[in-house]
Parts: C-alpha cells; structure tokens; sequence
C-alpha cells in the first residue's frame, strides 16, 4: 500500500506536483533524517502523501545536497507550511520561497538544531539549586 | 549569598547568561513570530485564512483606529493548553490569526533516540495526554511491523478495547471543554464526570489514570484485571444515558444551535488542502476513516459505522463526536464479548520479558530478563511509517533503525500540529467569541502539537 520513491533534489518539485495532480491530495507528514557519520550525503528529507480518494501511501525520500537547500511545496500543499518550519527549525535545512521560514518549537534566538545528531543531549547545564531570582 | 553568585558567574547556561547573573529572558520575547501591521500579500493570505478559498468578507468601513493587534494565550483558559494566537481585530472581528506554538516542547523526539524500543512507550504515551493509548498503540505497531512480528489475538483485542475506551473518554473532555468555552459550564461537569468512570477502569487495568504504558511491543504490559466485563459493562450502560442528558440539554436546544450553526466553516476542500483528519474531516463531508480504510490490530473485524456530516460547521464537528462515542462503545461490547483466550503478549522472551516468578526458577529466564531490562532488543534495519485513527485524526509514527536497540530517528506525526494550521481558516472573519468556539471544536492538545 505505501510506495517508496527515491527522488533528486532538482525532481523533488516537479514530481510532488505530478503527485498533487495524480490525486494525492494530502500531504501528511514531511520530517527529516540526519545520517552523521554513517552516510553521505548527510540529510535526507521524507516526505509522505495521502490519497484518499484511492486509499494510497506515497513515501517520497530526497537526499539533500551539501547546500541544504529544498524548494518549498507550500504552495501545492499549504499543511507543508508548519512541517518545513519544523524541519528548518530541528534540522537547518533551508526551504526556498517558503513563505514564513522561521523556527517554530524552539525560541527564535537559539543557537544550533537539536535534532541534528552532533546537537548532544544535556549540553547546557541545568542548575536546580541555588538558582538566582528573578527580579 | 554572594559566594554563590561568585560560582554562578563561571557556569554557563542560557537562562542566566546576563551580567547580572539574573535570568535573561528579553532575548526570548516574540522576535521574528512577530504578526506584523502589514505583511506581504503571501503571508496575509495564510493569516487570513484565504489561500485555499477565498470567502473572506472584507469591510471597508472600518477605520484603522479598531483595527488592532493582540495575544490570546498562551495562559489562557480557552486555549486548551498552552496555544497562543496573535489576533489582528477589526472592532470585534477577526481579521488575521497567527498560532504561535513551542511553549510545550519538550524534545520529546529527541528523547525518543536516546531511549530503547521497550522504553519507548513511556515516551510517546506522554505526547498526546488525552489519549495516551493510541500514542503506545502507534509507536507499538512501528516496532512490531520493523521486526516483522504478529501478536497473539488477546492483545490485539485488549488494545482494540483500551483505545477505543479512549476515544470514549477523549471525545468527552473535548465536549466538555467546549462547552465551557461557550458557556455551558454544567457541560465541563457532566463531560468530565463520566471520564471518571472510563479513568478509574484505565487506572484498575493499568495502574495510572493518564500515561499508561500499558501497549508495549510485543503486546500489552499485563492481562484485565479479575471482574473487568463487570467494569465495562457498567461503563456501556451509564455512558450512552448521559449522552442522551447531553443531547436535551444541548443538541436540541436553540440558543445552543444558533449559537454554533454556521460557525467556524471548513470545507471538504480546506480540509484536504491543510492535512486536517479525524473528526473535523468527517463533520466536512468526506467519510475517512483509517479504521475501516487502513485498519490496524484487526479493527476491521468489528461492526461499527463512520458518522459523516456535511455541514463543516462548529455544530458538526460537536454532534460527530457524541455519535463517535456511540460508535466507539458498540465496538467496546464487540471487543468484551469476543475476548479471545490466551496469552496477553508473544511469547518471545527476546522482545518480552518473563513474568517474575519464572526468574527463581530459570537461569534463561534471568538472562532475558537482565538483557531486556539493561540493553533491551534490537530490531532490524529499515524505515517505517505506521498510523492509527487517534480521536484527533491521523496519529502516524516514523520510526528509522539502525540494527540497535533505540530507534536511530523516531518521528510522531500528531494530528493536532496539522490541524492547528486551519485555525485562520475557521477564526478569520467571525466575531472573537465565535473565534473561541471554533479553537474548541478543532480539539487540539498542545502536548501533541508540541512535542
């Protein structure tokens, strides 16, 4: 039922919106995988479609070039716009003509991506004790 | 006292970087999330909730000293949580919405790497706090389907049983949170007074009122305790003559249905267009249902009907959920009567562990017992994206292994994130208390938009 379809960055595009024509008529997930370390390229950006007038799965995985940078599909499925935030947000992976690409989860001033997986856990220290007031 | 500042100085972490040693936090106000006078015309469209169709209704008598901008939330009551809205009114209309979420965000995903497969549920089970038992069911199917395993008949029907009693207790507290927000506070009394009911069998069955970590791969966690038909059987008979208390006091009531008629519209079309799922997508018309389209745990076994209205407005998504809840409670007596015998998990003493008395007795026994508690299994290679009917829509879970024994990259698709996206669709160009009516009727969870 799911079909996993392998694309290039300069097809991703053109082929979401072959897919949009095709009838899939919802775009349900879209996240992003770092292989650090384990693959080249580093990023790879999935993206899954519905079609529920066919009762179809579309899994569509893009390996990201060194310039981390994707065009957006906002304009063909607007419920990509919260995802690519996302996906810019934890990862750094650049969306091109996204409307509003800003972090979304974390604050607008953090430094790093936390899903990225040299972002190591308990970086930052948290004191619980002793902590100075607020004013 | 001044000692302690003297150390502090040398640590460095965020929340008190300043100079002062005080908490710095005026780095961390609104910045870039900012809604702004004007905008470009792309992003005005999404604020305005017409990209998709354009029924926005523009005055243009109005001057400029109404128009205003200002923050809904994130502490308030109406909100559900910890949602904030920058609403841009026009006298008392909506004009533009921008959600800003992440106040709730936890990194649970993140988390979610750093704990093994057995430990995983505790995670997930923690996302969507309403209904804890599709985020175990959904991440359970992940690794079950990962390492290719079957579980017995008696788990299935014990999940098949537990979730949809947290469908039951799920709908109620979106329709009793709902009523609160527009004004039937006796409704947040009554809805909340027959969850208890459903929570005190979830905390009979497995210990906790709310994150269960009861479905585990391989199965659930243990069997039903001794009497439970007589549990369940109580809960089949109270809750559908509440619900008809419910529908006297409001479905058939005029204020009420004037109140919601025509309020808060989304279209077959928006739906599709925003990823919306779940309940909102059937109240707009179009009858999908992964239950019965992409069934899971043999829930195509049972007899059960979708609900489907046509109208899309806040009223639909209201009567979908109380008919949901009669839906739901036949396939409860469905799972009650037909509960298969047998073993409650596989029998697989790599996956799940052996049951504490077999551990005096067997070297093997405390072998796996000892694996699974400190290392845990390890699944095989591969990528899988598996999704369940959560009472908010479609609840997917992405799960990629490396070979070890924690997910490489674990991903939960919460139906709620998606559904907030809508928001200007149904607030923009109705009045702000109708606005708060329309937050209600999309049922969102923040634990599950956040993350």
């Amino acid at each position: 039922m799911v079909e996993n379809l392998d694309i290039k960055v300069d097809d991703y595009f053109q082929k979401v919106e072959e897919l949009k024509n095709n009838g899939f008529e919802m775009m349900v997930d879209l996240t992003a995988v770092d292989w650090f370390r384990k693959k080249e390229p580093r990023f790879e950006l999935v993206v899954n479609f519905l079609s529920v007038s066919k009762n179809k799965r579309v899994c569509i995985k893009v390996k990201l070039t060194d310039e981390l940078s994707i065009p957006s599909i906002t304009s063909l499925y607007p419920s990509a716009n919260f995802y690519e935030r996302e996906v810019f947000d934890m990862f750094g992976i650049n969306f091109e003509n996204h409307p509003d690409l800003t972090r979304i989860l974390m604050p607008d001033d953090w430094v790093g991506h936390p899903l990225r997986k040299d972002y190591g856990t308990g970086r930052i220290p948290v004191q619980f004790k002793n902590a100075p007031k607020v004013d | 006292m001044e000692e302690n500042n003297e150390i502090l100085k040398d640590v460095d972490f965020w929340a008190t970087n300043s100079e002062e040693g005080g908490w710095n936090i005026s780095s961390t106000d609104e910045g870039s999330q900012k809604m702004l006078e004007d905008e470009d015309e792309t992003t005005t469209k999404i604020q305005m909730g017409s990209e998709v169709i354009d029924d926005y209704f523009i005055q243009d008598d109005i001057s400029d000293d109404e128009r205003m901008i200002l923050n809904m939330g994130p502490q308030h009551p109406s909100t559900h949580g910890v949602l904030r809205l920058q609403v841009e009114l026009e006298g008392e209309v909506v004009r533009r919405v921008q959600p800003v979420i992440g106040y709730l965000h936890t990194g649970m995903e993140k988390t979610g790497e750093e704990l093994n497969y057995f430990q995983g549920p505790t995670n997930t089970t923690r996302m969507d706090y309403l209904s804890p038992f599709f985020n175990e069911l959904v991440f359970s199917l992940a690794t079950e389907s990962l390492l290719e395993l079957e579980v017995p008949d008696r788990a299935s029907t014990i999940r098949i049983l537990m979730t949809e009693l947290n469908r039951i207790s799920s709908h109620l507290v979106a329709l009793a949170t709902g009523g609160m927000d527009i004004g039937a506070l006796s409704m947040m009394i009554f809805g909340f007074r027959e969850r208890e009911l459903i929570l005190d069998f979830f905390e009979k069955t497995t210990g906790l009122r709310m994150n269960h970590n009861y479905i585990r791969p391989g199965g659930v966690a243990a069997d039903l305790p001794d009497n439970w038909q007589k549990d369940v059987e109580e809960i089949l008979k109270i809750i559908p003559e509440k619900l008809k208390d419910y529908d006297e006091m409001l479905l058939d009531n005029p204020i009420w249905q004037g109140r919601l008629k025509n309020v808060g519209i989304l279209t077959t079309e928006e739906c599709l267009a925003y990823g919306v799922t779940g309940p909102s997508l059937r109240a707009s018309g179009y009858a999908w249902d992964l239950r019965k389209m992409q069934p899971y745990s043999g829930i195509d076994k049972y007899e059960f009907d979708i609900p489907v209205f046509e109208e899309g407005d806040v009223f639909a998504r209201w009567r979908i959920k109380v008919l949901e809840i009669f839906e739901s409670l036949k396939i409860v007596q469905q799972a009650m009567e037909n509960m298969p015998k047998g073993p409650y998990k596989i029998q697989d003493k790599k996956i799940t562990p052996p049951p504490r008395k077999r551990l005096d007795e067997s070297m093997e026994a405390l072998i796996h017992h000892f694996k699974i508690y400190t290392e845990g299994f390890k699944v095989p290679e591969g990528q899988v994206y598996t999704t369940v009917e959560s009472p908010r829509g479609e609840l997917g879970c992405f799960i990629v292994s490396d070979g070890s024994s924690k997910p490489y990259r674990m991903h939960v698709r919460g139906p709620s994130f998606c559904n907030l996206q809508a928001l200007p669709v149904v607030m923009s160009d109705s009045p702000i208390a109708d606005a708060v009516a329309a937050i209600a009727s999309l049922d969102p969870v923040l634990g599950d938009v956040d993350r």
